[in-house]
């Protein structure tokens, strides 16, 4: 009986002693946190992918409660986190149009032929070092999935030797843009209907002997479009969002199928 | 004697035996020539000819752009056919001019004629090089005349003429000092001409006893130059090897040769040096080797910079009959560039063309395994790094460790590490590529 009484009580006390001295602490070196700053934490997403320009969520919510980021800095969230986000720091929010990456290349096996086996490390970038390109294209989707590496949200895959991506998953976080090596992959709006999918600067039959399926420069997009929403510079399409309506005729008369309906 | 070397490196089979054997032909080729205006480290040269001209051989098509750049020099006479893009050795595209070769091949006037070049002065000697357009013609192509000019050139020791030609197939140095031995030492009395202390040493891998007795037959005797045979083994030929067994001294991170009193050239770019100096001849032509398995009479061939190596497989006799060309390589099998087609030109540094047959491409990437440890790629490694945590850090992209405590851009690329590496890990690819990367971040 009385070995067991001892050592409850011991253990009793030094329980009681440790926890004041914890009370103490922690009141006394207490770290002040801005409430705004948790409360905003709260609603980012949390992935910590950078792409708001931040080292991660925590830093941008910092810097929002702190007023040195827009509220709807955050292109992942989009227009619903800014909503919230707004309501926190008490401002009104700017709806900012939502994103999504695009890949600009059709090139798949079957369009483009192979000029070489490139044999070493599978990565974009160091295939393009290495001055091969497996495609007869010098401006295509090499395929080895850099971008696909970027993604943190499991929105690109590679399929048929060409990068894809999946509008749905896709946050237009933009970090698959900066991990192309080809400059293939542009942000454009998420509600455009159309696209070109091409991005070789060659003239038409350069173009013509390399892939079945690329931009030639013919301008009849141009020449159908009734709002001046398409250019032509460097032998390739560009479409201007801004003045695109989705009418789809550039793409109904498109003679090699670039431009595609999403 | 146990022969001088470096610590490291490592021995491939040689495979020299392959286009030794018949003594060299002049090539020259009837199709169209392609000179690309960048064949050198450095700026670009400037086209100074336009679509349509008429040009001779010998005649600067494009001049030295800036001091660190070389003249280009048209290699036959003919038509500028166009000033476009085309594909080099690597598969990128790159300005080059083209020219319709008339078949003629008239020299330009002044070209080929002797006189004696005994009597030039230093600044005699550096111009005549830099009219010349001379790089490295070993592989690096770095301009001569910037190589040779030196703001003490009291502090200079030592002229190491290079003709080890460590990389197993090449013949072409070989060849070249066996047959121009004379031409090799006139081109090394002019450049140490231009050092008053330097000493000459001809420096070359005793698996070439021929070059070493023609070579010992025209130094006999002379002052200031001396034969020094060293120990086969790849990468002799590095510049920094040489350096060490020719010297005993060690180039440290980021010092050039010309610190240690050292100046390293290959025995082609002096031959050239001596055509440029008594016979006003631009550098037009160069010892290239055509080698491999799945060629039919490998063979060393002069030809004219600018041919391209199509027409060149077809000298050699074409593709062995029976054999799949599994591998185009321009250069060779170490330090070499994969070619995705043979439609392209031979350039004053490039030295050979080296096609394998299928049985004889490891496919590595198939065996690749992680990393065991083992540490032969640093007992290998010529300039003493360590590749394996070079790969790691590469692979990670670190690229600050990379730089700045692992000293990885003193890597020169000659693939020992990737050869012996039993994981098959591509460290030289890797390694190419930090390289890139660090330096393109550089330049920013």
């Amino acid at each position: 009986m009385y070995p067991v009484l001892i050592a409850t009580v011991t253990v009793a006390v030094i329980g009681f002693v440790m926890g004041m001295l914890l009370i103490t602490v922690g009141k006394k070196f207490k770290v002040e946190v801005d409430e705004k700053e948790l409360a905003v934490r709260e609603y980012l997403p949390g992935n910590n992918c950078g792409a708001c320009g931040y080292a991660g969520c925590d830093a941008m919510a910092a810097a929002i409660a702190k007023g040195e980021a827009p509220v709807n800095g955050c292109p992942v969230g989009g227009e619903p986190v800014a909503e919230k986000i707004s309501q926190i720091m008490g401002v009104s929010a700017e709806a900012q149009e939502k994103k999504v990456a695009y890949v600009k290349c059709l090139g798949s096996c079957e369009h483009t032929a192979n000029r070489s086996n490139y044999i070493g490390i599978h990565d974009c970038a160091a295939a393009v070092s290495s001055g091969l390109s497996p495609w007869e294209c010098d401006y295509g989707c090499l395929g080895f999935g850099s971008c696909v590496q970027a993604c943190q949200f499991g929105g690109i895959r590679i399929q048929n030797g060409v990068a894809v991506i999946d509008r749905t998953m896709c946050k237009g976080c933009g970090q698959c843009v900066t991990a192309c090596p080809k400059h293939l992959i542009e942000l454009i709006p998420a509600k455009a209907s159309y696209a070109v999918r091409c991005s070789n600067k060659e003239r038409g039959p350069v173009v013509k002997k390399s892939c079945d399926v690329g931009c030639i420069g013919c301008k009849l997009c141009v020449k159908q479009c009734e709002h001046d929403a398409i250019t032509v510079e460097n032998n390739i399409a560009h479409i201007d969002y801004d003045k695109c309506v989705g009418c789809g005729k550039c793409a109904e008369k498109c003679p090699s199928k670039a431009i595609e309906m999403l | 004697m146990k022969l001088k070397t470096f610590r490291g490196g490592i021995h491939p089979p040689e495979y020299k035996e392959l286009s030794l054997g018949s003594p060299v032909e002049v090539f020259l080729p009837k199709g169209d020539l392609v000179f690309p205006v960048n064949q050198h480290i450095g700026k670009p040269a400037k086209p100074v000819v336009a679509k349509g001209d008429q040009v001779l051989a010998g005649q600067v098509i494009a001049e030295a752009d800036g001091f660190v750049s070389a003249n280009i020099v048209s290699s036959c006479s003919g038509r500028v056919k166009a000033i476009e893009e085309r594909r080099v050795a690597s598969g990128a595209k790159a300005m080059c001019i083209v020219i319709e070769n008339d078949g003629e091949y008239t020299l330009a006037e002044g070209v080929g004629i002797k006189h004696n070049a005994g009597t030039f002065s230093s600044k005699d000697i550096l111009d005549a090089i830099a009219r010349a357009g001379i790089v490295g013609m070993g592989g690096a192509g770095f301009p001569t005349h910037v190589k040779l000019t030196s703001k003490n050139p009291d502090s200079i020791e030592y002229i190491i003429a290079n003709g080890s030609e460590c990389e197993p197939y090449i013949t072409c140095d070989d060849r070249l000092m066996q047959e121009k031995s004379r031409g090799i030492y006139e081109g090394l009395r002019l450049v140490l001409q231009l050092f008053p202390d330097a000493m000459g040493v001809i420096a070359i891998e005793d698996n070439k006893p021929e070059a070493i007795k023609a070579m010992e037959a025209v130094c006999a005797g002379k002052k200031g130059v001396m034969v020094q045979p060293v120990m086969t083994k790849y990468p002799q030929g590095g510049e920094r090897n040489l350096i060490s067994v020719v010297s005993g001294r060690d180039l440290k991170f980021g010092q050039l040769p010309a610190d240690v009193g050292c100046i390293v050239c290959n025995v082609a770019s002096l031959y050239a040096i001596y055509r440029a100096c008594y016979y006003s001849e631009p550098l037009m032509k160069r010892y290239f080797t055509v080698s491999g398995s799945a060629v039919a009479n490998p063979a060393t061939f002069e030809v004219p910079i600018g041919t391209s190596c199509l027409e060149l497989v077809e000298a050699a006799g074409g593709i062995k009959s029976g054999v799949t060309l599994k591998k185009a390589l321009s250069g060779g099998p170490m330090m070499g560039i994969a070619m995705p087609s043979l439609d392209a030109p031979v350039t004053k540094a490039s030295n050979a063309l080296t096609l394998l047959a299928e049985d004889e491409v490891e496919t590595a990437e198939a065996q690749q395994t992680a990393c065991i440890r083992c540490g032969r790629c640093s007992r290998v490694c010529p300039i003493h790094l360590i590749p394996q945590m070079m790969a790691d850090a590469a692979e990670k992209k670190d690229y600050e460790k990379y730089e700045h405590k692992l000293y990885g851009l003193d890597c020169i690329a000659c693939g020992s590490c990737t050869y012996i590496c039993p994981a098959k890990r591509p460290l030289m690819q890797l390694f190419k590529q930090a390289k890139a990367e660090i330096m393109a971040a550089k330049r920013k």
